[in-house]
């Protein structure tokens, strides 16, 4: 049995092309019985987030399983197939097992190390696993691959630095403050970007938020939309030293938060620290503020600047993560090719014959006064009874191997004659309930 | 046996120490558990030292430098590990083991052989003074651990010079806390090992204080300590300020401490 993957990303389509094979996440039934329904398809799985569509398969017929699955792209979704050709990759094989790997392990992320993409894929595998369109091949895969992106999440520091500007701001504030759950932000001014910041701080849990605008109802409206407290803009320094970090983005020409206006707000905090960061371009706080004691001042170059760093260094990690699939993909790979017919057969024929041999010789060894031609018949005798016993099972695995679904079998077969497998199933089940 | 506890805890805080500066560098799980596994197999031994010696001697073992210092590097690693367990920062055993290992290897400059006691310091007050002043001096040198590891992650964050280092040092803010707590334990001890000493000295020299350097000078590191204690509790010496002085504090307890052993004649040399 092969494993098939075809899709496209956004390595490789634009946004108008994704959104035309997306498929909608309510209604994922229909297109996997589809799928299911095709010749020689024996498991499917659909993975459709907004940045990629792929859907992996198991199939005897790798060439004619892709075309298949290209084919009910095209006309699942009405789009011509010439269209979607050139956006569409094929992966089979170890190919397709590192593809799957790397995916679910955010190393083919447009921001490489982002956490979403493994939730997408559990999600896409509950799918299959709710219609039962994906079988044993697909199931110990995607378990796989699950284990894998969490070897790689614990192994290395793939995803543990912050890649946006807003993330770096709340990661800051954390190795400043330490627990955000007693401290407050002000909001001076408005702003996209500022929003999208003071976000961010309310979902890592910050207790309050003062919003503070020139336009006193600006602040009331945005102050209702964070459950936030408004702040007339005169009273500014009045409150200043209720916030312990504050986000300004105002459009004012020159600084309006000064080192002098700083220290007597840091004193009358009796010294807590404070951390400012200013989105503001001109700025809005001048950067001798950061040279008050206690007192941290970020503008938006220097929370670049981190941000830059950050995606260094996952690069730099995602080369481990790499190493780390490489050593994920034999294993798995070795699983997969046991999973064949005649292998099973041999192996399940010479674990009969060695039982055998081994008590033929016990019971020789200790018979003294065997007859001469004993020997030889007991030899017969054994070699009957196992080609008789192992005759039903040979027959139904090869009959099997005809039409498709033998997997289920020789997996059963391994399993209850204790042939050796790759991999152990306990580690990977389970995985999913996470 | 005695002298075979003491090599083997010098020998385990060496692979404590050598383990927790490993984490410094590779911040993995499994180093710092067997870190905290060796300090605390060290602890155990140490422990066993101690006892073993007061068993041996029939006084509290802190009658010479050579004690002192065994009985501070102990108390030093006691008064971390419930610091770790307390706060979950492998990291701050990476600037204290060191510390405790150098105090234990320095005992090893001074005579360990267990003299008779000096009939002056035949008193129950001899194992309450001492250990109330050495427990202080560990919370104040896990202060000083904290206060170093304060002032490089505030440079690091004043800078913006985020690299791995920085990744690894926790928040300021726990760093701060860590310096605060190690005050309030240290401080009310350090006062009652003053208080119970100069109780000691009106019953033992007749007087309850007669400015000897060592008396001097631990009242110097008690201003110093009631500074920063005030200073923190009324007009906000925190972070930097807290840092700096905790430091300045060490450095004047370790005089206290040495310096008017070695340099200095008083009552309270005992070598």
């Amino acid at each position: 049995m092969n494993i098939v993957v075809v899709g496209l990303s956004h390595k490789t389509a634009s946004v108008d092309i994704r959104e035309k094979v997306a498929f909608a996440p309510t209604q994922m039934e229909k297109p996997l019985k589809a799928l299911l329904a095709l010749e020689d398809i024996a498991e499917a799985v659909i993975v459709s987030t907004c940045n990629r569509v792929e859907i992996y398969i198991t199939t005897r017929d790798i060439a004619g399983g892709m075309a298949r699955i290209k084919r009910f792209l095209a006309d699942f979704h009405q789009i011509p197939a010439e269209t979607l050709e050139p956006h569409l990759y094929t992966h089979h094989g170890e190919a397709a097992i590192r593809h799957v790997f790397r995916v679910a392990s955010s190393l083919d992320s447009m921001v490489v190390g982002e956490p979403q993409i493994l939730g997408q894929i559990k999600t896409a595998y509950g799918y299959a696993a709710e219609y039962k369109t994906s079988g044993i091949i697909l199931n110990r895969f995607l378990h796989k691959a699950f284990s894998v992106a969490k070897r790689v999440r614990t192994e290395t520091k793939i995803a543990s630095s912050a890649v946006s500007v807003s993330f770096a701001a709340v990661e800051l504030a954390r190795k400043i403050f330490g627990d955000l759950s007693d401290k407050t932000v002000m909001l001076i001014g408005a702003g996209e970007m500022c929003e999208l910041a003071a976000k961010h701080f309310i979902t890592n849990g910050v207790r309050g938020v003062m919003v503070t605008n020139r336009t006193y109802e600006r602040a009331v409206k945005l102050a209702e939309e964070f459950e936030g407290k408004p702040v007339p803009f005169e009273d500014l320094f009045d409150q200043l030293h209720k916030a312990d970090i504050v986000l300004t983005s105002t459009g004012a020409t020159h600084f309006i938060i000064k080192p002098k206006d700083v220290e007597e707000v840091i004193r009358r905090r009796k010294m807590k620290p404070m951390f400012f960061i200013d989105i503001a371009v001109p700025r809005d706080i001048d950067p001798k503020v950061n040279d008050v004691e206690n007192v941290y001042l970020y503008d938006m170059d220097d929370l670049q600047g981190v941000v830059a760093s950050n995606l260094q260094q996952r690069a730099e990690e995602a080369k481990k993560a790499e190493a780390i699939i490489d050593e994920e993909i034999g294993q798995f790979h070795k699983w997969l090719s046991n999973l064949e017919v005649t292998p099973t057969i041999v192996a399940l024929r010479s674990k009969f014959e060695e039982t055998r041999k081994a008590e033929l010789e016990k019971t020789l060894a200790a018979w003294k006064d065997l007859p001469p031609d004993g020997a030889k018949r007991l030899e017969a005798l054994t070699a009957a009874i196992v080609n008789k016993l192992l005759h039903p099972p040979t027959a139904t695995l090869k009959r099997a191997g005809q039409g498709g679904r033998t997997d289920l079998y020789i997996d059963a077969i391994r399993t209850l004659f204790e042939l050796q497998t790759g991999g152990s199933e306990a580690e990977e089940l389970g995985e999913l309930e996470e | 046996m005695n002298a075979l506890l003491f090599t083997l805890t010098l020998a385990v805080y060496l692979a404590a120490t050598v383990a927790y500066l490993a984490y410094l560098v590779k911040p993995r799980e499994i180093l710092g558990k067997v870190s905290r596994w060796l300090l605390m197999a060290g602890f155990v031994v140490h422990c066993a030292y101690t006892v073993d010696r007061y068993l041996e001697a029939g006084h509290t073992p802190i009658t010479n430098l050579h004690e002192s210092l065994s009985f501070f590097s102990l108390a030093i690693v006691g008064l971390y590990l419930l610091f770790e367990r307390k706060y979950r920062i492998v990291i701050l055993g990476s600037f204290v083991t060191p510390l405790a290992f150098l105090i234990m290897a320095g005992s090893t400059g001074f005579p360990s052989a267990i003299m008779p006691l000096n009939p002056a310091l035949k008193s129950k007050w001899l194992m309450l003074h001492t250990s109330m002043a050495f427990l202080s001096y560990a919370a104040f040198t896990v202060a000083f651990g904290a206060a170093i590891m304060y002032l490089i992650q505030q440079y690091f964050l004043k800078n913006k010079k985020l690299g791995p280092m920085y990744q690894k040092l926790p928040s300021l803010d726990v760093l701060d806390e860590i310096n605060y707590r190690c005050l309030t334990i240290g401080f009310p001890l350090l006062t009652f090992a003053i208080i119970s000493g100069a109780i000691w000295a009106e019953s033992a020299w007749g007087t309850y204080w007669s400015w000897d350097p060592k008396e001097t000078w631990s009242l110097i590191t008690w201003f110093v300590y009631a500074a920063l204690l005030h200073g923190r509790l009324t007009t906000g010496w925190r972070g930097k300020k807290a840092a700096i002085l905790a430091i300045v504090g060490f450095f004047v307890l370790l005089f206290t401490f040495l310096g008017v052993n070695l340099f200095m004649s008083g009552l309270h040399s005992y070598k």
